[in-house]
């Protein structure tokens, strides 16, 4: 037990709820990246909190690939509509139609958000972007700072990186640049389950065990879709699963799984030998650098 | 060789029962640093097979025969290619006892503003020696950064020890001479651990080959050595972040950043010295009578006060100092140096005010990664606690108005 009895939860809710009004203090057009996700309901939870009784002072922004669970997209609609937000909506299909951008052999998309997530933040003016990136998903991400300045191209430059002492968080910034803001930085994927459940926070159903049509790609549970897959040769099986994340359908794997509840699935992860990337996103796999180049050219 | 535990990782406890561990690691280059961190996280359980088959794949790459722990750690390509570590790197684990946040810092002379910022949110230092080489140049740098960042306690892990045979003389040589050093610094308390990384003695695991050590492992250690929260015990300081309007109501919001709070406190908000009463305390949804260190919170006050971002509002009884001239410790962490005459923007706590370089005290200008004591004057009033009696309070940054770079990390001195 630490200091006062708070629990390590109420520690890393209270620097969070802290990093957030730093960014209303401190910024014109703030936004917070929203995809429905359950990182993206720990964020948006905590901005509700930090901001009572009144509204959240942010937008919300969406990069929808075009290849989200139905699921998660209906559900992201529902939370925006009950609290009463605003969302923007940031399309890589309208992206590839408009001859921008060009769909890959292999149908992952993931790697395509990069553009239109930098045209939104240009054309919005956006300048600070607060993100659900945790320090402990990847070893690129273990050197991020909390206040991550892009440049006017997004671009994430690590020697231009600031050092970040104490709970300092400099947000300057000049015209056109932009800082990216990453308040859950110091949890685990478990310190988001457990406050799933410590805050009762509803998610999207697929986070939890279903029956579903499955087929086997790389290691990886799929679903099938117009996003290309199953291929010649891909058997379409059916399973029970659950999503540890939600992403683009064609690089998001689901897990076998049983678990029905948060108390469930947190036993399930806990018991688990894998990392939460490593098990379920294609994409970090591309190559050992993969996350690192991405982040340069504005990826999170 | 590594072996992927079939137990379930340590990280199974349940969250109310355990705090956290803040520390921070440094040594020089080759005193074996990242493969002491990769040995923690792999010996601690806190490293997972997906993660393993990684380290595994790219150390058979690299024509290894036995798997690069320091892989674990190292993650920007320039390292991977360079084989150095280059920026603070943020690494997570847990043990039933405690959750950790380790704050792994380069030993390079160069990034010496990486120790300092890894050790300005650290509760312990750990500091690597190699037991051949003993005490260098460097590892007194970092003894005198843990010193000036006041980490509340430092380890010294003599690392290495196979290849000085194990040898209890030489550890108590080693030990002796640093613990001498520190003492000279004021450094409250040294741990002394003789390891060797490489092959997991005294990290994680006791080691058999060096039975005349009869301490704590480093892991051991760190579990149980007291999390110091002096801040709690300080004088309450309250930096107004943002001020929520409702309904016509003003809620002042922010963290509390040392002390207690209690609604009928009699509470100064400073700079503009007005006292008033703390009518309500409200902690993320939950009405309270007392707030403690470090909860973010929003609070009203009795009297209809112009408050803003960037005041502080602290105990009528305990106010600290309020000054436009102070004297701190600084490191200059930016290429650009810092001169007398320099005009600067200085953030503290919450609040971010024009500052002139006043003096630097012997020396003519600051380089990259120079430690030094500098006199500042600023625009407004300023309420600066010694950064001897408050971390968050008594530090602050000097920014470049130009660009926003972060210039300087500073650490007030009391009032002369």
């Amino acid at each position: 037990m630490s200091v006062s009895g708070l629990s390590h939860l109420d520690v890393l809710e209270s620097e969070a709820v802290y990093i957030m009004r730093e960014v209303a203090g401190e910024f014109e057009r703030p936004v917070v990246l929203f995809s429905g996700g359950k990182d993206s309901m720990v964020m948006l939870h905590l901005g509700l909190k930090a901001f009572a009784p009144a509204a959240l002072p942010f937008p919300l922004l969406h990069v929808d690939t075009g290849h989200n669970f139905p699921e998660v997209i209906e559900y992201r609609d529902g939370v925006v509509a009950r609290h009463g937000l605003r969302l923007h909506v940031a399309s890589v299909q309208e992206f590839i139609d408009g001859g921008v951008l060009r769909e890959r052999p292999d149908g992952t998309r993931n790697p395509l958000q990069s553009v239109p997530l930098t045209e939104a933040i240009r054309l919005q003016r956006f300048d600070a972007v607060l993100g659900g990136g945790r320090r402990d998903e990847e070893k690129a991400r273990a050197k991020e700072r909390v206040f991550s300045l892009r440049d006017q191209f997004s671009q994430w430059e690590p020697r231009r990186q600031r050092p970040e002492l104490w709970q300092l968080y400099n947000g300057r910034h000049l015209p056109m640049e932009h800082v990216r803001v990453f308040p859950l930085s110091n949890w685990t994927e478990l310190d988001v389950w457990q406050y799933i459940a410590r805050e009762q926070i509803e998610l999207p159903s697929i986070y939890f065990a279903h029956e579903r049509e499955v087929f086997r790609r790389d290691g990886m549970w799929l679903a099938p879709g117009d996003w290309g897959g199953p291929r010649a040769g891909e058997v379409v099986e059916k399973r029970r699963v659950r999503y540890r994340t939600v992403g683009d359908m064609s690089c998001t794997g689901a897990v076998d799984s049983a678990a029905t509840s948060v108390e469930a699935v947190i036993a399930e992860i806990t018991a688990s030998r894998l990392t939460e990337r490593g098990a379920t996103r294609g994409d970090d796999r591309l190559s050992e650098a993969a996350m690192e180049d991405r982040k340069r050219e504005g990826y999170f | 060789m590594l072996n992927a535990s079939d137990t379930a990782p340590a990280a199974t406890v349940a969250s109310a029962e355990v705090d956290t561990l803040r520390f921070a690691t440094a040594g020089s280059v080759d005193d074996g640093k990242s493969t002491l961190v990769g040995r923690l996280l792999h010996d601690s359980k806190s490293v997972l097979s997906d993660q393993l088959d990684a380290v595994e794949l790219a150390s058979r790459n690299r024509g290894w025969s036995v798997p690069d722990l320091a892989l674990l750690t190292d993650g920007l390509r320039a390292e991977r290619e360079q084989g150095i570590t280059i920026d603070v790197a943020y690494r997570y684990f847990a043990t039933p006892r405690r959750r950790f946040i380790l704050a792994d810092t380069p030993g390079h002379v160069q990034y010496t503003r990486n120790m300092v910022t890894g050790a300005s949110t650290a509760d312990l230092a750990v500091i690597l020696a190699d037991a051949q080489s003993g005490i260098v140049d460097q590892t007194r740098r970092h003894a005198a950064i843990a010193a000036l960042l006041r980490v509340p306690h430092l380890v010294l892990a003599v690392n290495k020890m196979d290849l000085a045979d194990y040898d209890h003389p030489r550890f108590k040589e080693v030990a002796a001479e640093f613990t001498a050093y520190a003492a000279g610094l004021g450094l409250p308390e040294i741990t002394a651990i003789p390891v060797c990384a490489l092959l997991g003695d005294n990290v994680v695991t006791p080691s058999a080959a060096m039975n005349w050590y009869h301490g704590p492992t480093l892991l051991e250690h760190l579990e149980t050595v007291p999390v110091t929260h002096e801040t709690a015990a300080a004088p309450p300081r309250f930096p107004v972040q943002y001020v929520i309007r409702h309904a016509g109501i003003r809620h002042y919001a922010g963290q509390l950043v040392s002390g207690r709070l209690c609604v009928e406190d009699a509470v100064t908000v400073m700079p503009s010295g007005r006292t008033t009463t703390i009518t309500s305390l409200d902690v993320l949804g939950h009405h309270v009578t007392t707030a403690h260190t470090p909860q973010s919170l929003s609070l009203r006050l009795a009297d209809d006060i112009d408050v803003a971002r960037g005041d502080l509002i602290v105990s009528a009884s305990s106010p600290p100092p309020l000054a436009q001239e102070f004297t701190a410790d600084v490191c200059h962490l930016a290429d650009k140096p810092l001169r007398p005459g320099d005009r600067v923007l200085l953030k503290h706590t919450t609040r971010t005010v024009l500052a002139l370089v006043a003096d630097l005290h012997n020396t003519a200008q600051l380089g990259a990664n120079d430690l030094a004591s500098v006199t500042l004057r600023t625009a407004q009033p300023i309420a600066v606690d010694p950064y001897a009696n408050n971390r968050r309070t008594g530090s602050f940054l000097l920014i470049d108005p130009a660009d926003g770079a972060t210039l300087t990390a500073g650490m007030a001195r009391p009032p002369a």
